[in-house]
């Protein structure tokens, strides 16, 4: 019955019900779910697939890069141009080199800037590009252009020319994911420069930031900015990272509400620079509260004994 | 099926394989294109998913959802399974409404469609929120519509090669 050169549809062999095939594939991916967002077992399928997909990711992204470096694109059309005649040539030839200055001059003051900050740590630091914003819209990501090639590893800490900008969150060979200080889950220790109060800082999407679990009368004000306290082990000590812009004080709350504007240039684009990881802090005493808390559960379990 | 929509009387070459997967995969490629944060890009892989199940529901069904969905997830460097949970109601719907759906004209069609991207984007945001995410705002939502609203033109689009010309022939049935 293969009349158009093709075999019928089959009646009866249609493969699982509908049903039966979407329980089993919602199960299948609530257990990715739960497994990658509460217990992050799955980055070694993620690198090795994103390794695969790589080549095909730096194509998509090359119109972009393409409409970022425009100038670029139109010195490869002066030189298409150059059939028609030396002298129009040279003419658009200086015409971009002087269109490109000022983006130069820019560019360089950049540089120099980061070198300049470069040299202030004790750290060592790479200087990378970044190359676009994550896709993925429910969170607040960038990915630059070195990975685990270039040394680059998970939990070190990004800052571009003025401040913080945020923290390596994953590293693929060739580039890495950045998550900025404004996602919403990504905290940093901070404390306020004017008077060396100590809080945490949270992201709080939209740009913003919130300090949160201070007390409504904590001496915050707004305009004041705030320093990393290096207490994490992450972050250097001093590291400029926000300024207050606004502060909202309700009495029937127990915290302030204390909003903050990131110094960094967090949404922009362009080079900054990877801090080498610092070295791991000494672990917190904690051996005198473990034998503190033993006998005292002892104690509790012989009275319940006692009391029937 | 044979027809571009059950009430036409227009009778199609069979869909060839490579060229359906050739598709999503061309779909997968334009996701991967870094836009940032504007509004309104459309998600060109359950866009042409939709368009396969509902066209081809006996060759793009749930597992080839699921398994673009981990893609997806892959790339957009999301939580693993997000996609691949929104994508699979999706080609369930797809599926089982496309004898429905091919009755009715393009754009009406359209409109059986934008509900479906729009709850695979609803479950998604759910999916997120839940895992503690920020709200991207409602104009997240608005690709679903331009979805939508492409429907009309990537039907033509996909069906190019399945059309074949036009001959008059007064004594066949169809």
């Amino acid at each position: 019955m293969s009349a158009v050169g093709h075999s019928p549809p089959p009646f009866f062999k249609r493969g699982p019900a509908p049903l039966a095939q979407l329980t089993f594939f919602l199960c299948l991916s609530l257990l990715l779910l739960v497994a990658d967002l509460r217990f992050h077992t799955l980055e070694w399928a993620r690198i090795a697939v994103a390794t695969v997909v790589w080549p095909a990711q730096r194509l998509a992204g090359m119109p972009a890069v393409a409409a970022g470096d425009a100038s670029d694109f139109f010195s490869s059309l002066a030189t298409l141009q150059a059939e028609n005649g030396e002298l129009r040539r040279r003419q658009l030839a200086t015409a971009n080199q002087l269109l490109r200055q000022d983006h130069l001059e820019q560019e360089n003051m950049r540089l120099r800037a980061l070198l300049d900050m470069k040299a202030r740590q004790p750290a060592e630091g790479r200087i990378a590009e970044i190359l676009y914003a994550a896709r993925d819209p429910f969170s607040r990501r960038v990915v630059i252009d070195k990975g685990l090639q270039a040394g680059i590893a998970t939990g070190q800490a990004v800052i571009d020319d003025v401040g913080v900008l945020g923290q390596v969150t994953r590293v693929f060979p060739l580039t890495a994911e950045v998550t900025l200080l404004t996602d919403k889950e990504q905290a940093i220790p901070v404390q306020v420069q004017r008077n060396g109060l100590r809080a945490v800082l949270n992201g709080a999407g939209a740009g913003m930031m919130e300090l949160r679990f201070l007390a409504a009368n904590a001496d915050v004000r707004s305009g004041d900015i705030l320093v990393t306290s290096g207490l994490d082990g992450i972050y250097l000590a001093g590291l400029p990272v926000a300024k207050v812009s606004h502060i909202d004080r309700d009495n029937s709350y127990a915290f302030a509400h204390i909003f903050c504007e990131p110094l960094a240039g967090v949404e922009r684009w362009g080079q900054v620079l990877v801090l080498g990881s610092r070295e791991a802090m000494p672990p917190p005493p904690e051996e005198p509260v473990e034998q503190k808390e033993k006998p005292g559960k002892g104690k509790r379990v012989k009275r319940t004994h006692k009391t029937p | 099926m044979i027809q571009p929509t059950h009430s036409s009387r227009r009778i199609l070459l069979p869909a060839r394989g490579w060229f359906v997967w050739a598709s999503l995969f061309l779909a997968y490629f334009l996701n991967l294109i870094p836009f940032g944060r504007i509004p309104g890009v459309p998600d060109w892989v359950a866009l042409v998913l939709t368009f396969w199940c509902i066209h081809q529901p006996l060759r793009i069904g749930m597992g080839s959802a699921f398994f673009l969905g981990v893609l997806m997830d892959i790339a957009d460097g999301s939580i693993m399974g997000q996609h691949a949970l929104a994508y699979v109601p999706l080609a369930f719907a797809a599926g089982g409404l496309s004898r429905r759906i091919l009755w009715f004209p393009l754009l009406l069609q359209a409109l059986h469609v934008l509900p479906m991207l729009f709850v695979a984007q609803l479950i998604m945001v759910v999916a997120r929120l839940m895992g503690g995410a920020e709200f991207p705002g409602l104009l997240y939502f608005l690709s679903s519509f331009v979805a939508a609203a492409l429907w009309h033109p990537l039907t033509y689009l996909l069906l190019l090669p399945q059309y074949r010309p036009v001959e008059r022939d007064d004594n066949r049935p169809i």
